[in-house]
């Protein structure tokens, strides 16, 4: 065995960390002693999301270092020490801690510093600039006492930059030198686009604006003044105008740098001393600087590679192509977007009331696609990116590219997976080809996406590329004559729906039972609630019971929501969203006696947070004994069914909508369902309760009820359809009963009426054969089933509270009779919330 | 600054924790053990115990205890309650992300007690 050789990485920014990452995962630190040196008082963080730091998100979020991760490996770190020279002849490198050690290769991964530009009074104090933690606190602390605040720069990270001040709540400027923001990635039409949005938010933006001087009063900045002579009081400024590489160690050992600064590289990242590599923002590659992660990513995989003698990797340029969120505004710019192509073409579409524009630059004959810009909506840049990349010919109208994708049908899956040639990068954050991926599927027998993310690394980033990796799978097991079947996970080869027919119509009450008979293994966190459900659906026996509370999830398993902090809410049963005034102190009364957090929910009711596992029954005796019942919050089941006040009370109202509403949900109450349901009944046309946007909704006319079926709010909003127009109470609750179990019946797991609806082959007309005409000859036999769910229904709570047995799982420790310790308050608008990471911190140091 | 690594001693002593039946089959509980919360986990009908951090690394609450019980290609397995990553039972290693492990304990059942191996 030879002995190990030194291998000194200085920097341990984004792309230091990842080139260590890259050599542990290839288990290069076998061979190697990896010695590295971090300026910076922390390993590696994400410095790309550095602004949720004023979101709330702590330093230890933002680290990209597994705890333990260098140790384990026998990475030898130095935390806050500078290397300071390298001596070449002697192959040394020396820090600022005083430290000497040998070398046989070096990589530098010391990125860049952010530029300020000279003009007078930029040391004056209130200047800042934005790249480190420490940067972000020293402006958070100086900000406390401003109210005004500038950002120099109105590119990526000076936009950036401008949301922190706003988000300080400081009135906020923009001054841009060009005549638009984010010159470097976008035209001037986009330009506008952006500029418009970002001055709705509030910010002034100022272009074409270069200033001449930072004018200061008593030691501190107070205003700017520029070459057309205007001027802008402020009290902070934050330079943003752009970075330069940090080359100072690479120079002074005389290593090649470009004219502008840079350590220049080849295609294997080698400086002009072969022992020394350059990777990240202070490389300079063909006289460019990548200020991206993506691309310093690529060049630390090309020099771990080499370290693992794999000589074939090489870097050779990057793509520029990038897309983002600045503001909550998305911007996207790819390719050729600037169309500089001798011939180019552009296609542009400009929507100012929305805010969006889109470019697409064309080839000569409009055949290909060579670049693009997009504002305000960014969701086709995937797709747009392959046609780029792998020079797709383009469909007869590629202006049909710039409209928003036909319900159901996005461009993708227009463009089908199948066209892409096998080296179309799939996923951008990790550079994973189609050929990969593909590979990768047949050789494993991959069947499932989590194991594609593992075995390739696609997906593993932004998670954008996750629907073209699904199509590749679905098209990759096709292809291998593997019927795509609707396999419900590993121990159930059973979709959903015909585990359901095998409980019905073979009596099965037990979730062992059917695994034993019809499943392999011990199930999971996918078949147990499923059948869970099921059993539910069709027995109505109490979920706690024995031979169910493993199967039930975690919200079901304590019959109340899990929040994050592994505390419950409550939320009781208010049918139709009516309360008498007791009913409401009792609320009050019970919140304040167990100390929990009151909202008013968006489904007309109340929520109590923060109980613990061992105050739920108390809490439940109380509200039992006041009349409350579960409100099935936790469930998927029925939740609410919202009302209006309806002719009761209402001038306009044809029908008494509360009254109904509050019958509808307490006959439905307890209904498990394949996903939660939720209803509305409003009074009259104008339609109060929304009841539109509900899986069942009923709007009163002047004859009778209308019934909407199949709506949806939430993550993906589809108005509900009609049914049935102009019917009687008692139709109205037939076709009800005949539609819930319908839905129950034939919906896969986890799809909410709207979605089943859509999958629907037959539409609507199909629906009203089944339910209203009776076309398939089962609704007597729906409707038996919903009365045997009407007379077995029991309140869960109820249920519970009485049972011995049942209580003894509320308790958080088996062994000792103290609460959790890790949970802790803070208060907040005169109420408790959950203490965040580093309040909890505090909470405890200050404690001890 | 980076955390030092959790340091696991030598057996020592094994103490009770609860009665195996305390344990409803296919469900766990949570233990409090020299001030650390621990999961304990029945499998089955029977005897098959496992213990490991009640600490969930990715929700950063302690509630691991509270997971649905299941295998992976016949490895044993809890998911989390909260965002529901998959544990593996035997090693603590989370199926979902290689980078992420939790502690084990030793952990055994003795006429009908579940013991726990508490390091000092
Ligand atoms: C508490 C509440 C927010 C609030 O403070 O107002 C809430 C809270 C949660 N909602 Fe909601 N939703 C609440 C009203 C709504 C509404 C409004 C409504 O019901 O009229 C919607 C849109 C309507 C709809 O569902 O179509 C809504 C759409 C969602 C969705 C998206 C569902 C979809 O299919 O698009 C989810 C995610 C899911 O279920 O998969 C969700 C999921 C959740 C979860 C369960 C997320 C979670 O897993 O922890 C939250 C549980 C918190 C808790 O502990 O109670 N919540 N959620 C509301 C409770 C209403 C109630 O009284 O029961
Ligand atoms: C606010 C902000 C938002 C951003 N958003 C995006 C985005 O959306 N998309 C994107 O692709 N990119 C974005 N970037 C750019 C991205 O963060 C950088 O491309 C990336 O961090 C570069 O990594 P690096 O390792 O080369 O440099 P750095 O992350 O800067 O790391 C270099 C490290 O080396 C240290 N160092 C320097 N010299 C020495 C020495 N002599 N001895 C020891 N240590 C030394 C430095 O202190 C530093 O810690 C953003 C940057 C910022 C600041
Ligand atoms: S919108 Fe999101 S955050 Fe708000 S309650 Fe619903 S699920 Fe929770
Ligand atoms: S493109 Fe970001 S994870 Fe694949």
């Amino acid at each position: 065995m030879t002995a190990k050789k030194n291998l000194v990485v200085i920097g341990n920014g984004m792309i230091g960390h990842k080139f260590l990452e890259l050599m542990i995962a290839k288990k290069a630190t076998e061979h190697w002693n990896v010695i590295t040196f971090c300026e910076e008082p922390r390993v590696a963080y994400d410095r790309v999301n550095l602004s949720s730091y004023f979101s709330g998100k702590t330093a230890a979020d933002l680290s990209l270092v597994t705890p333990g991760l260098y140790q384990e490996n026998g990475i030898q770190m130095h935390i806050g020490d500078k290397a300071v020279a390298i001596n070449r002849e002697e192959k040394t490198v020396s820090s600022a801690n005083g430290l000497k050690v040998s070398y046989d290769k070096i990589v530098l991964a010391t990125g860049s510093y952010p530029f300020v530009p000279p003009i007078k009074g930029n040391d004056t104090k209130g200047t800042f600039v934005y790249r480190t933690i420490e940067d972000l606190e020293a402006m958070s602390t100086y900000a406390k006492n401003c109210q005004v605040g500038v950002v120099v720069g109105g590119g990526l990270l000076g936009l950036e930059a401008a949301k922190a001040l706003q988000n300080m709540g400081l009135i906020t400027h923009v001054v841009e030198f060009a005549p638009r923001l984010m010159p470097v990635q976008i035209d001037d039409a986009g330009g506008n686009i952006l500029r418009a949005k970002i001055e709705a938010l509030g910010i002034s933006v100022h272009t074409s604006k270069s200033t001449t001087e930072i004018v200061s009063k008593n030691g501190k900045v107070t205003k700017m003044l520029f070459t057309d002579g205007s001027e802008l009081p402020t009290d902070i400024i934050v330079f943003s105008a752009g970075i330069r590489p940090r080359d100072e160690i690479a120079r002074e050992c005389g290593l090649e740098v470009g004219t502008r600064g840079g350590i220049i590289i080849n295609d294997y990242c080698q400086t002009s001393d072969p022992n020394i590599y350059a990777i990240g923002e202070c490389a300079l590659y063909q006289n460019l600087i990548y200020g991206l992660v993506a691309p310093g990513y690529q060049m630390a995989g090309v020099v771990a590679d080499i370290f693992n003698n794999i000589t074939t990797s090489t870097f050779t340029g990057a793509d520029m192509s990038s897309k983002l969120k600045l503001l909550g505004v998305d911007v996207a710019s790819f390719g050729d977007a600037f169309a500089k192509t001798p011939g180019a073409k552009e296609i542009a579409m400009i929507d100012a009331v929305k805010g969006i524009y889109k470019k697409l630059v064309l080839n000569q004959d409009g055949s290909r696609l060579l670049g693009g810009i997009l504002v305000g909506d960014a969701s086709a840049y995937g797709t747009l990116m392959q046609f780029v990349q792998n020079a797709i010919a383009l469909p007869p109208h590629p202006e049909d590219l710039l409209m928003p994708p036909r319900e159901g049908k996005s461009a993708t899956t227009a463009m089908g997976v199948n066209s892409l040639p096998d080296t179309a990068q799939i996923c951008s954050c990790n550079n994973v080809s189609k050929g990969q991926i593909c590979a990768a599927i047949r050789e494993n027998n991959l069947t499932d996406v989590p194991s594609i993310k593992k075995c390739t690394k696609a997906s593993t980033g932004c998670a954008g590329c996750v629907p073209l990796v699904t199509d590749l799978l679905k098209a990759e097991l096709k292809k291998a004559g593997i019927v795509v079947k609707n396999r419900l996970c590993e121990h159930f080869s059973y979709s959903r729906q015909e585990l359901y027919h095998l409980v019905r119509t073979h009596n099965i009450h037990t979730f062992d039972e059917l695994i034993q008979k019809y499943g392999l293994g011990l199930g999971c966190e996918i078949c147990k609630p499923t059948v869970a459900s099921i059993l539910a659906s069709t027995w109505n026996e109490h979920i706690l019971n024995q031979a169910h509370v493993a199967l039930q999830d975690s919200n079901d398993y304590f019959l109340a929501n899990i929040q994050r902090d592994g505390t419950y809410s409550i939320v009781p049963r208010v049918p139709g969203g009516e309360l008498t005034p007791e009913r409401l102190i009792v609320l009050g009364e019970v919140a304040k006696d167990f100390g929990l957090y009151t909202k008013i929910t968006g489904g007309q009711r109340i929520d109590l947070f923060g109980a613990r596992v061992e105050q739920l029954p108390h809490i439940w005796k109380r509200l039992i004994d006041a009349g409350f019942e579960s409100g099935h919050a936790y469930g998927k089941a029925l939740r609410t069914i919202k009302s209006c006040v309806g002719s009761t009370w209402c001038r306009f109202g044809v029908q008494d909508s509360t009254s109904l509403a509050i019958e509808l949900e307490l006959r439905y109450r307890g209904l498990r369902a394949p996903h939660k349901l939720k209803s509305a009944v409003s009074g009259c046309t104008r339609e109060c309760a929304e009841a539109q946007s509900k899986d069942f909704g009923v709007i009163a006319t002047e004859k009778g009820w209308n019934l909407y079926v199949c709506g949806n709010g939430g993550m993906k909003p589809q108005h509900a359809v009609l049914l049935a127009a102009d019917i009687d109470k008692e139709t109205l609750i037939e076709y009800l009963d005949r539609f819930l179990m319908f839905y129950i019946r034939t919906a896969d797991r986890l799809e909410r009426t709207a979605t089943w609806f859509n999958k629907l082959e037959g539409g609507l007309d199909y629906l009203k054969q089944v339910i209203i005409e009776d076309s398939l000859g089962i609704c007597a036999e729906l409707e038996a089933q919903m009365a045997y769910h009407i007379s077995t229904y029991q309140c869960e709570w109820k249920a519970t509270i009485e049972d011995p047995e049942k209580l003894q799982r509320f308790q958080h420790f088996v062994n000792s009779d103290r609460p959790d310790p890790s949970i802790v308050y803070v208060e907040e608008r005169g109420q408790k919330r959950p203490a965040k990471e580093h309040e909890k911190f505090l909470f405890t140091a200050s404690k001890s | 600054m980076v955390q030092a690594l959790p340091v696991r001693e030598k057996i020592t002593t094994w103490v009770n924790i609860c009665p195996l039946a305390a344990i409803l089959p296919n469900t766990g509980v949570c233990a409090l053990v020299a001030g650390q919360q621990v999961a304990i986990f029945r499998l089955g009908y029977g005897a098959d115990i496992y213990a490991v951090s009640n600490y969930d690394p990715f929700s950063k609450a302690f509630v691991l205890s509270r997971g649905i019980l299941g295998s992976r290609s016949g490895i044993p397995k809890v998911a989390s309650p909260i965002y529901k990553q998959n544990f593996n039972l035997l090693t603590g290693q989370c199926f979902d992300d290689d980078t992420v492990s939790i502690p084990t304990f030793q952990v055994r059942v003795v006429e009908d007690k579940v013991q726990i191996v508490v390091s000092e």
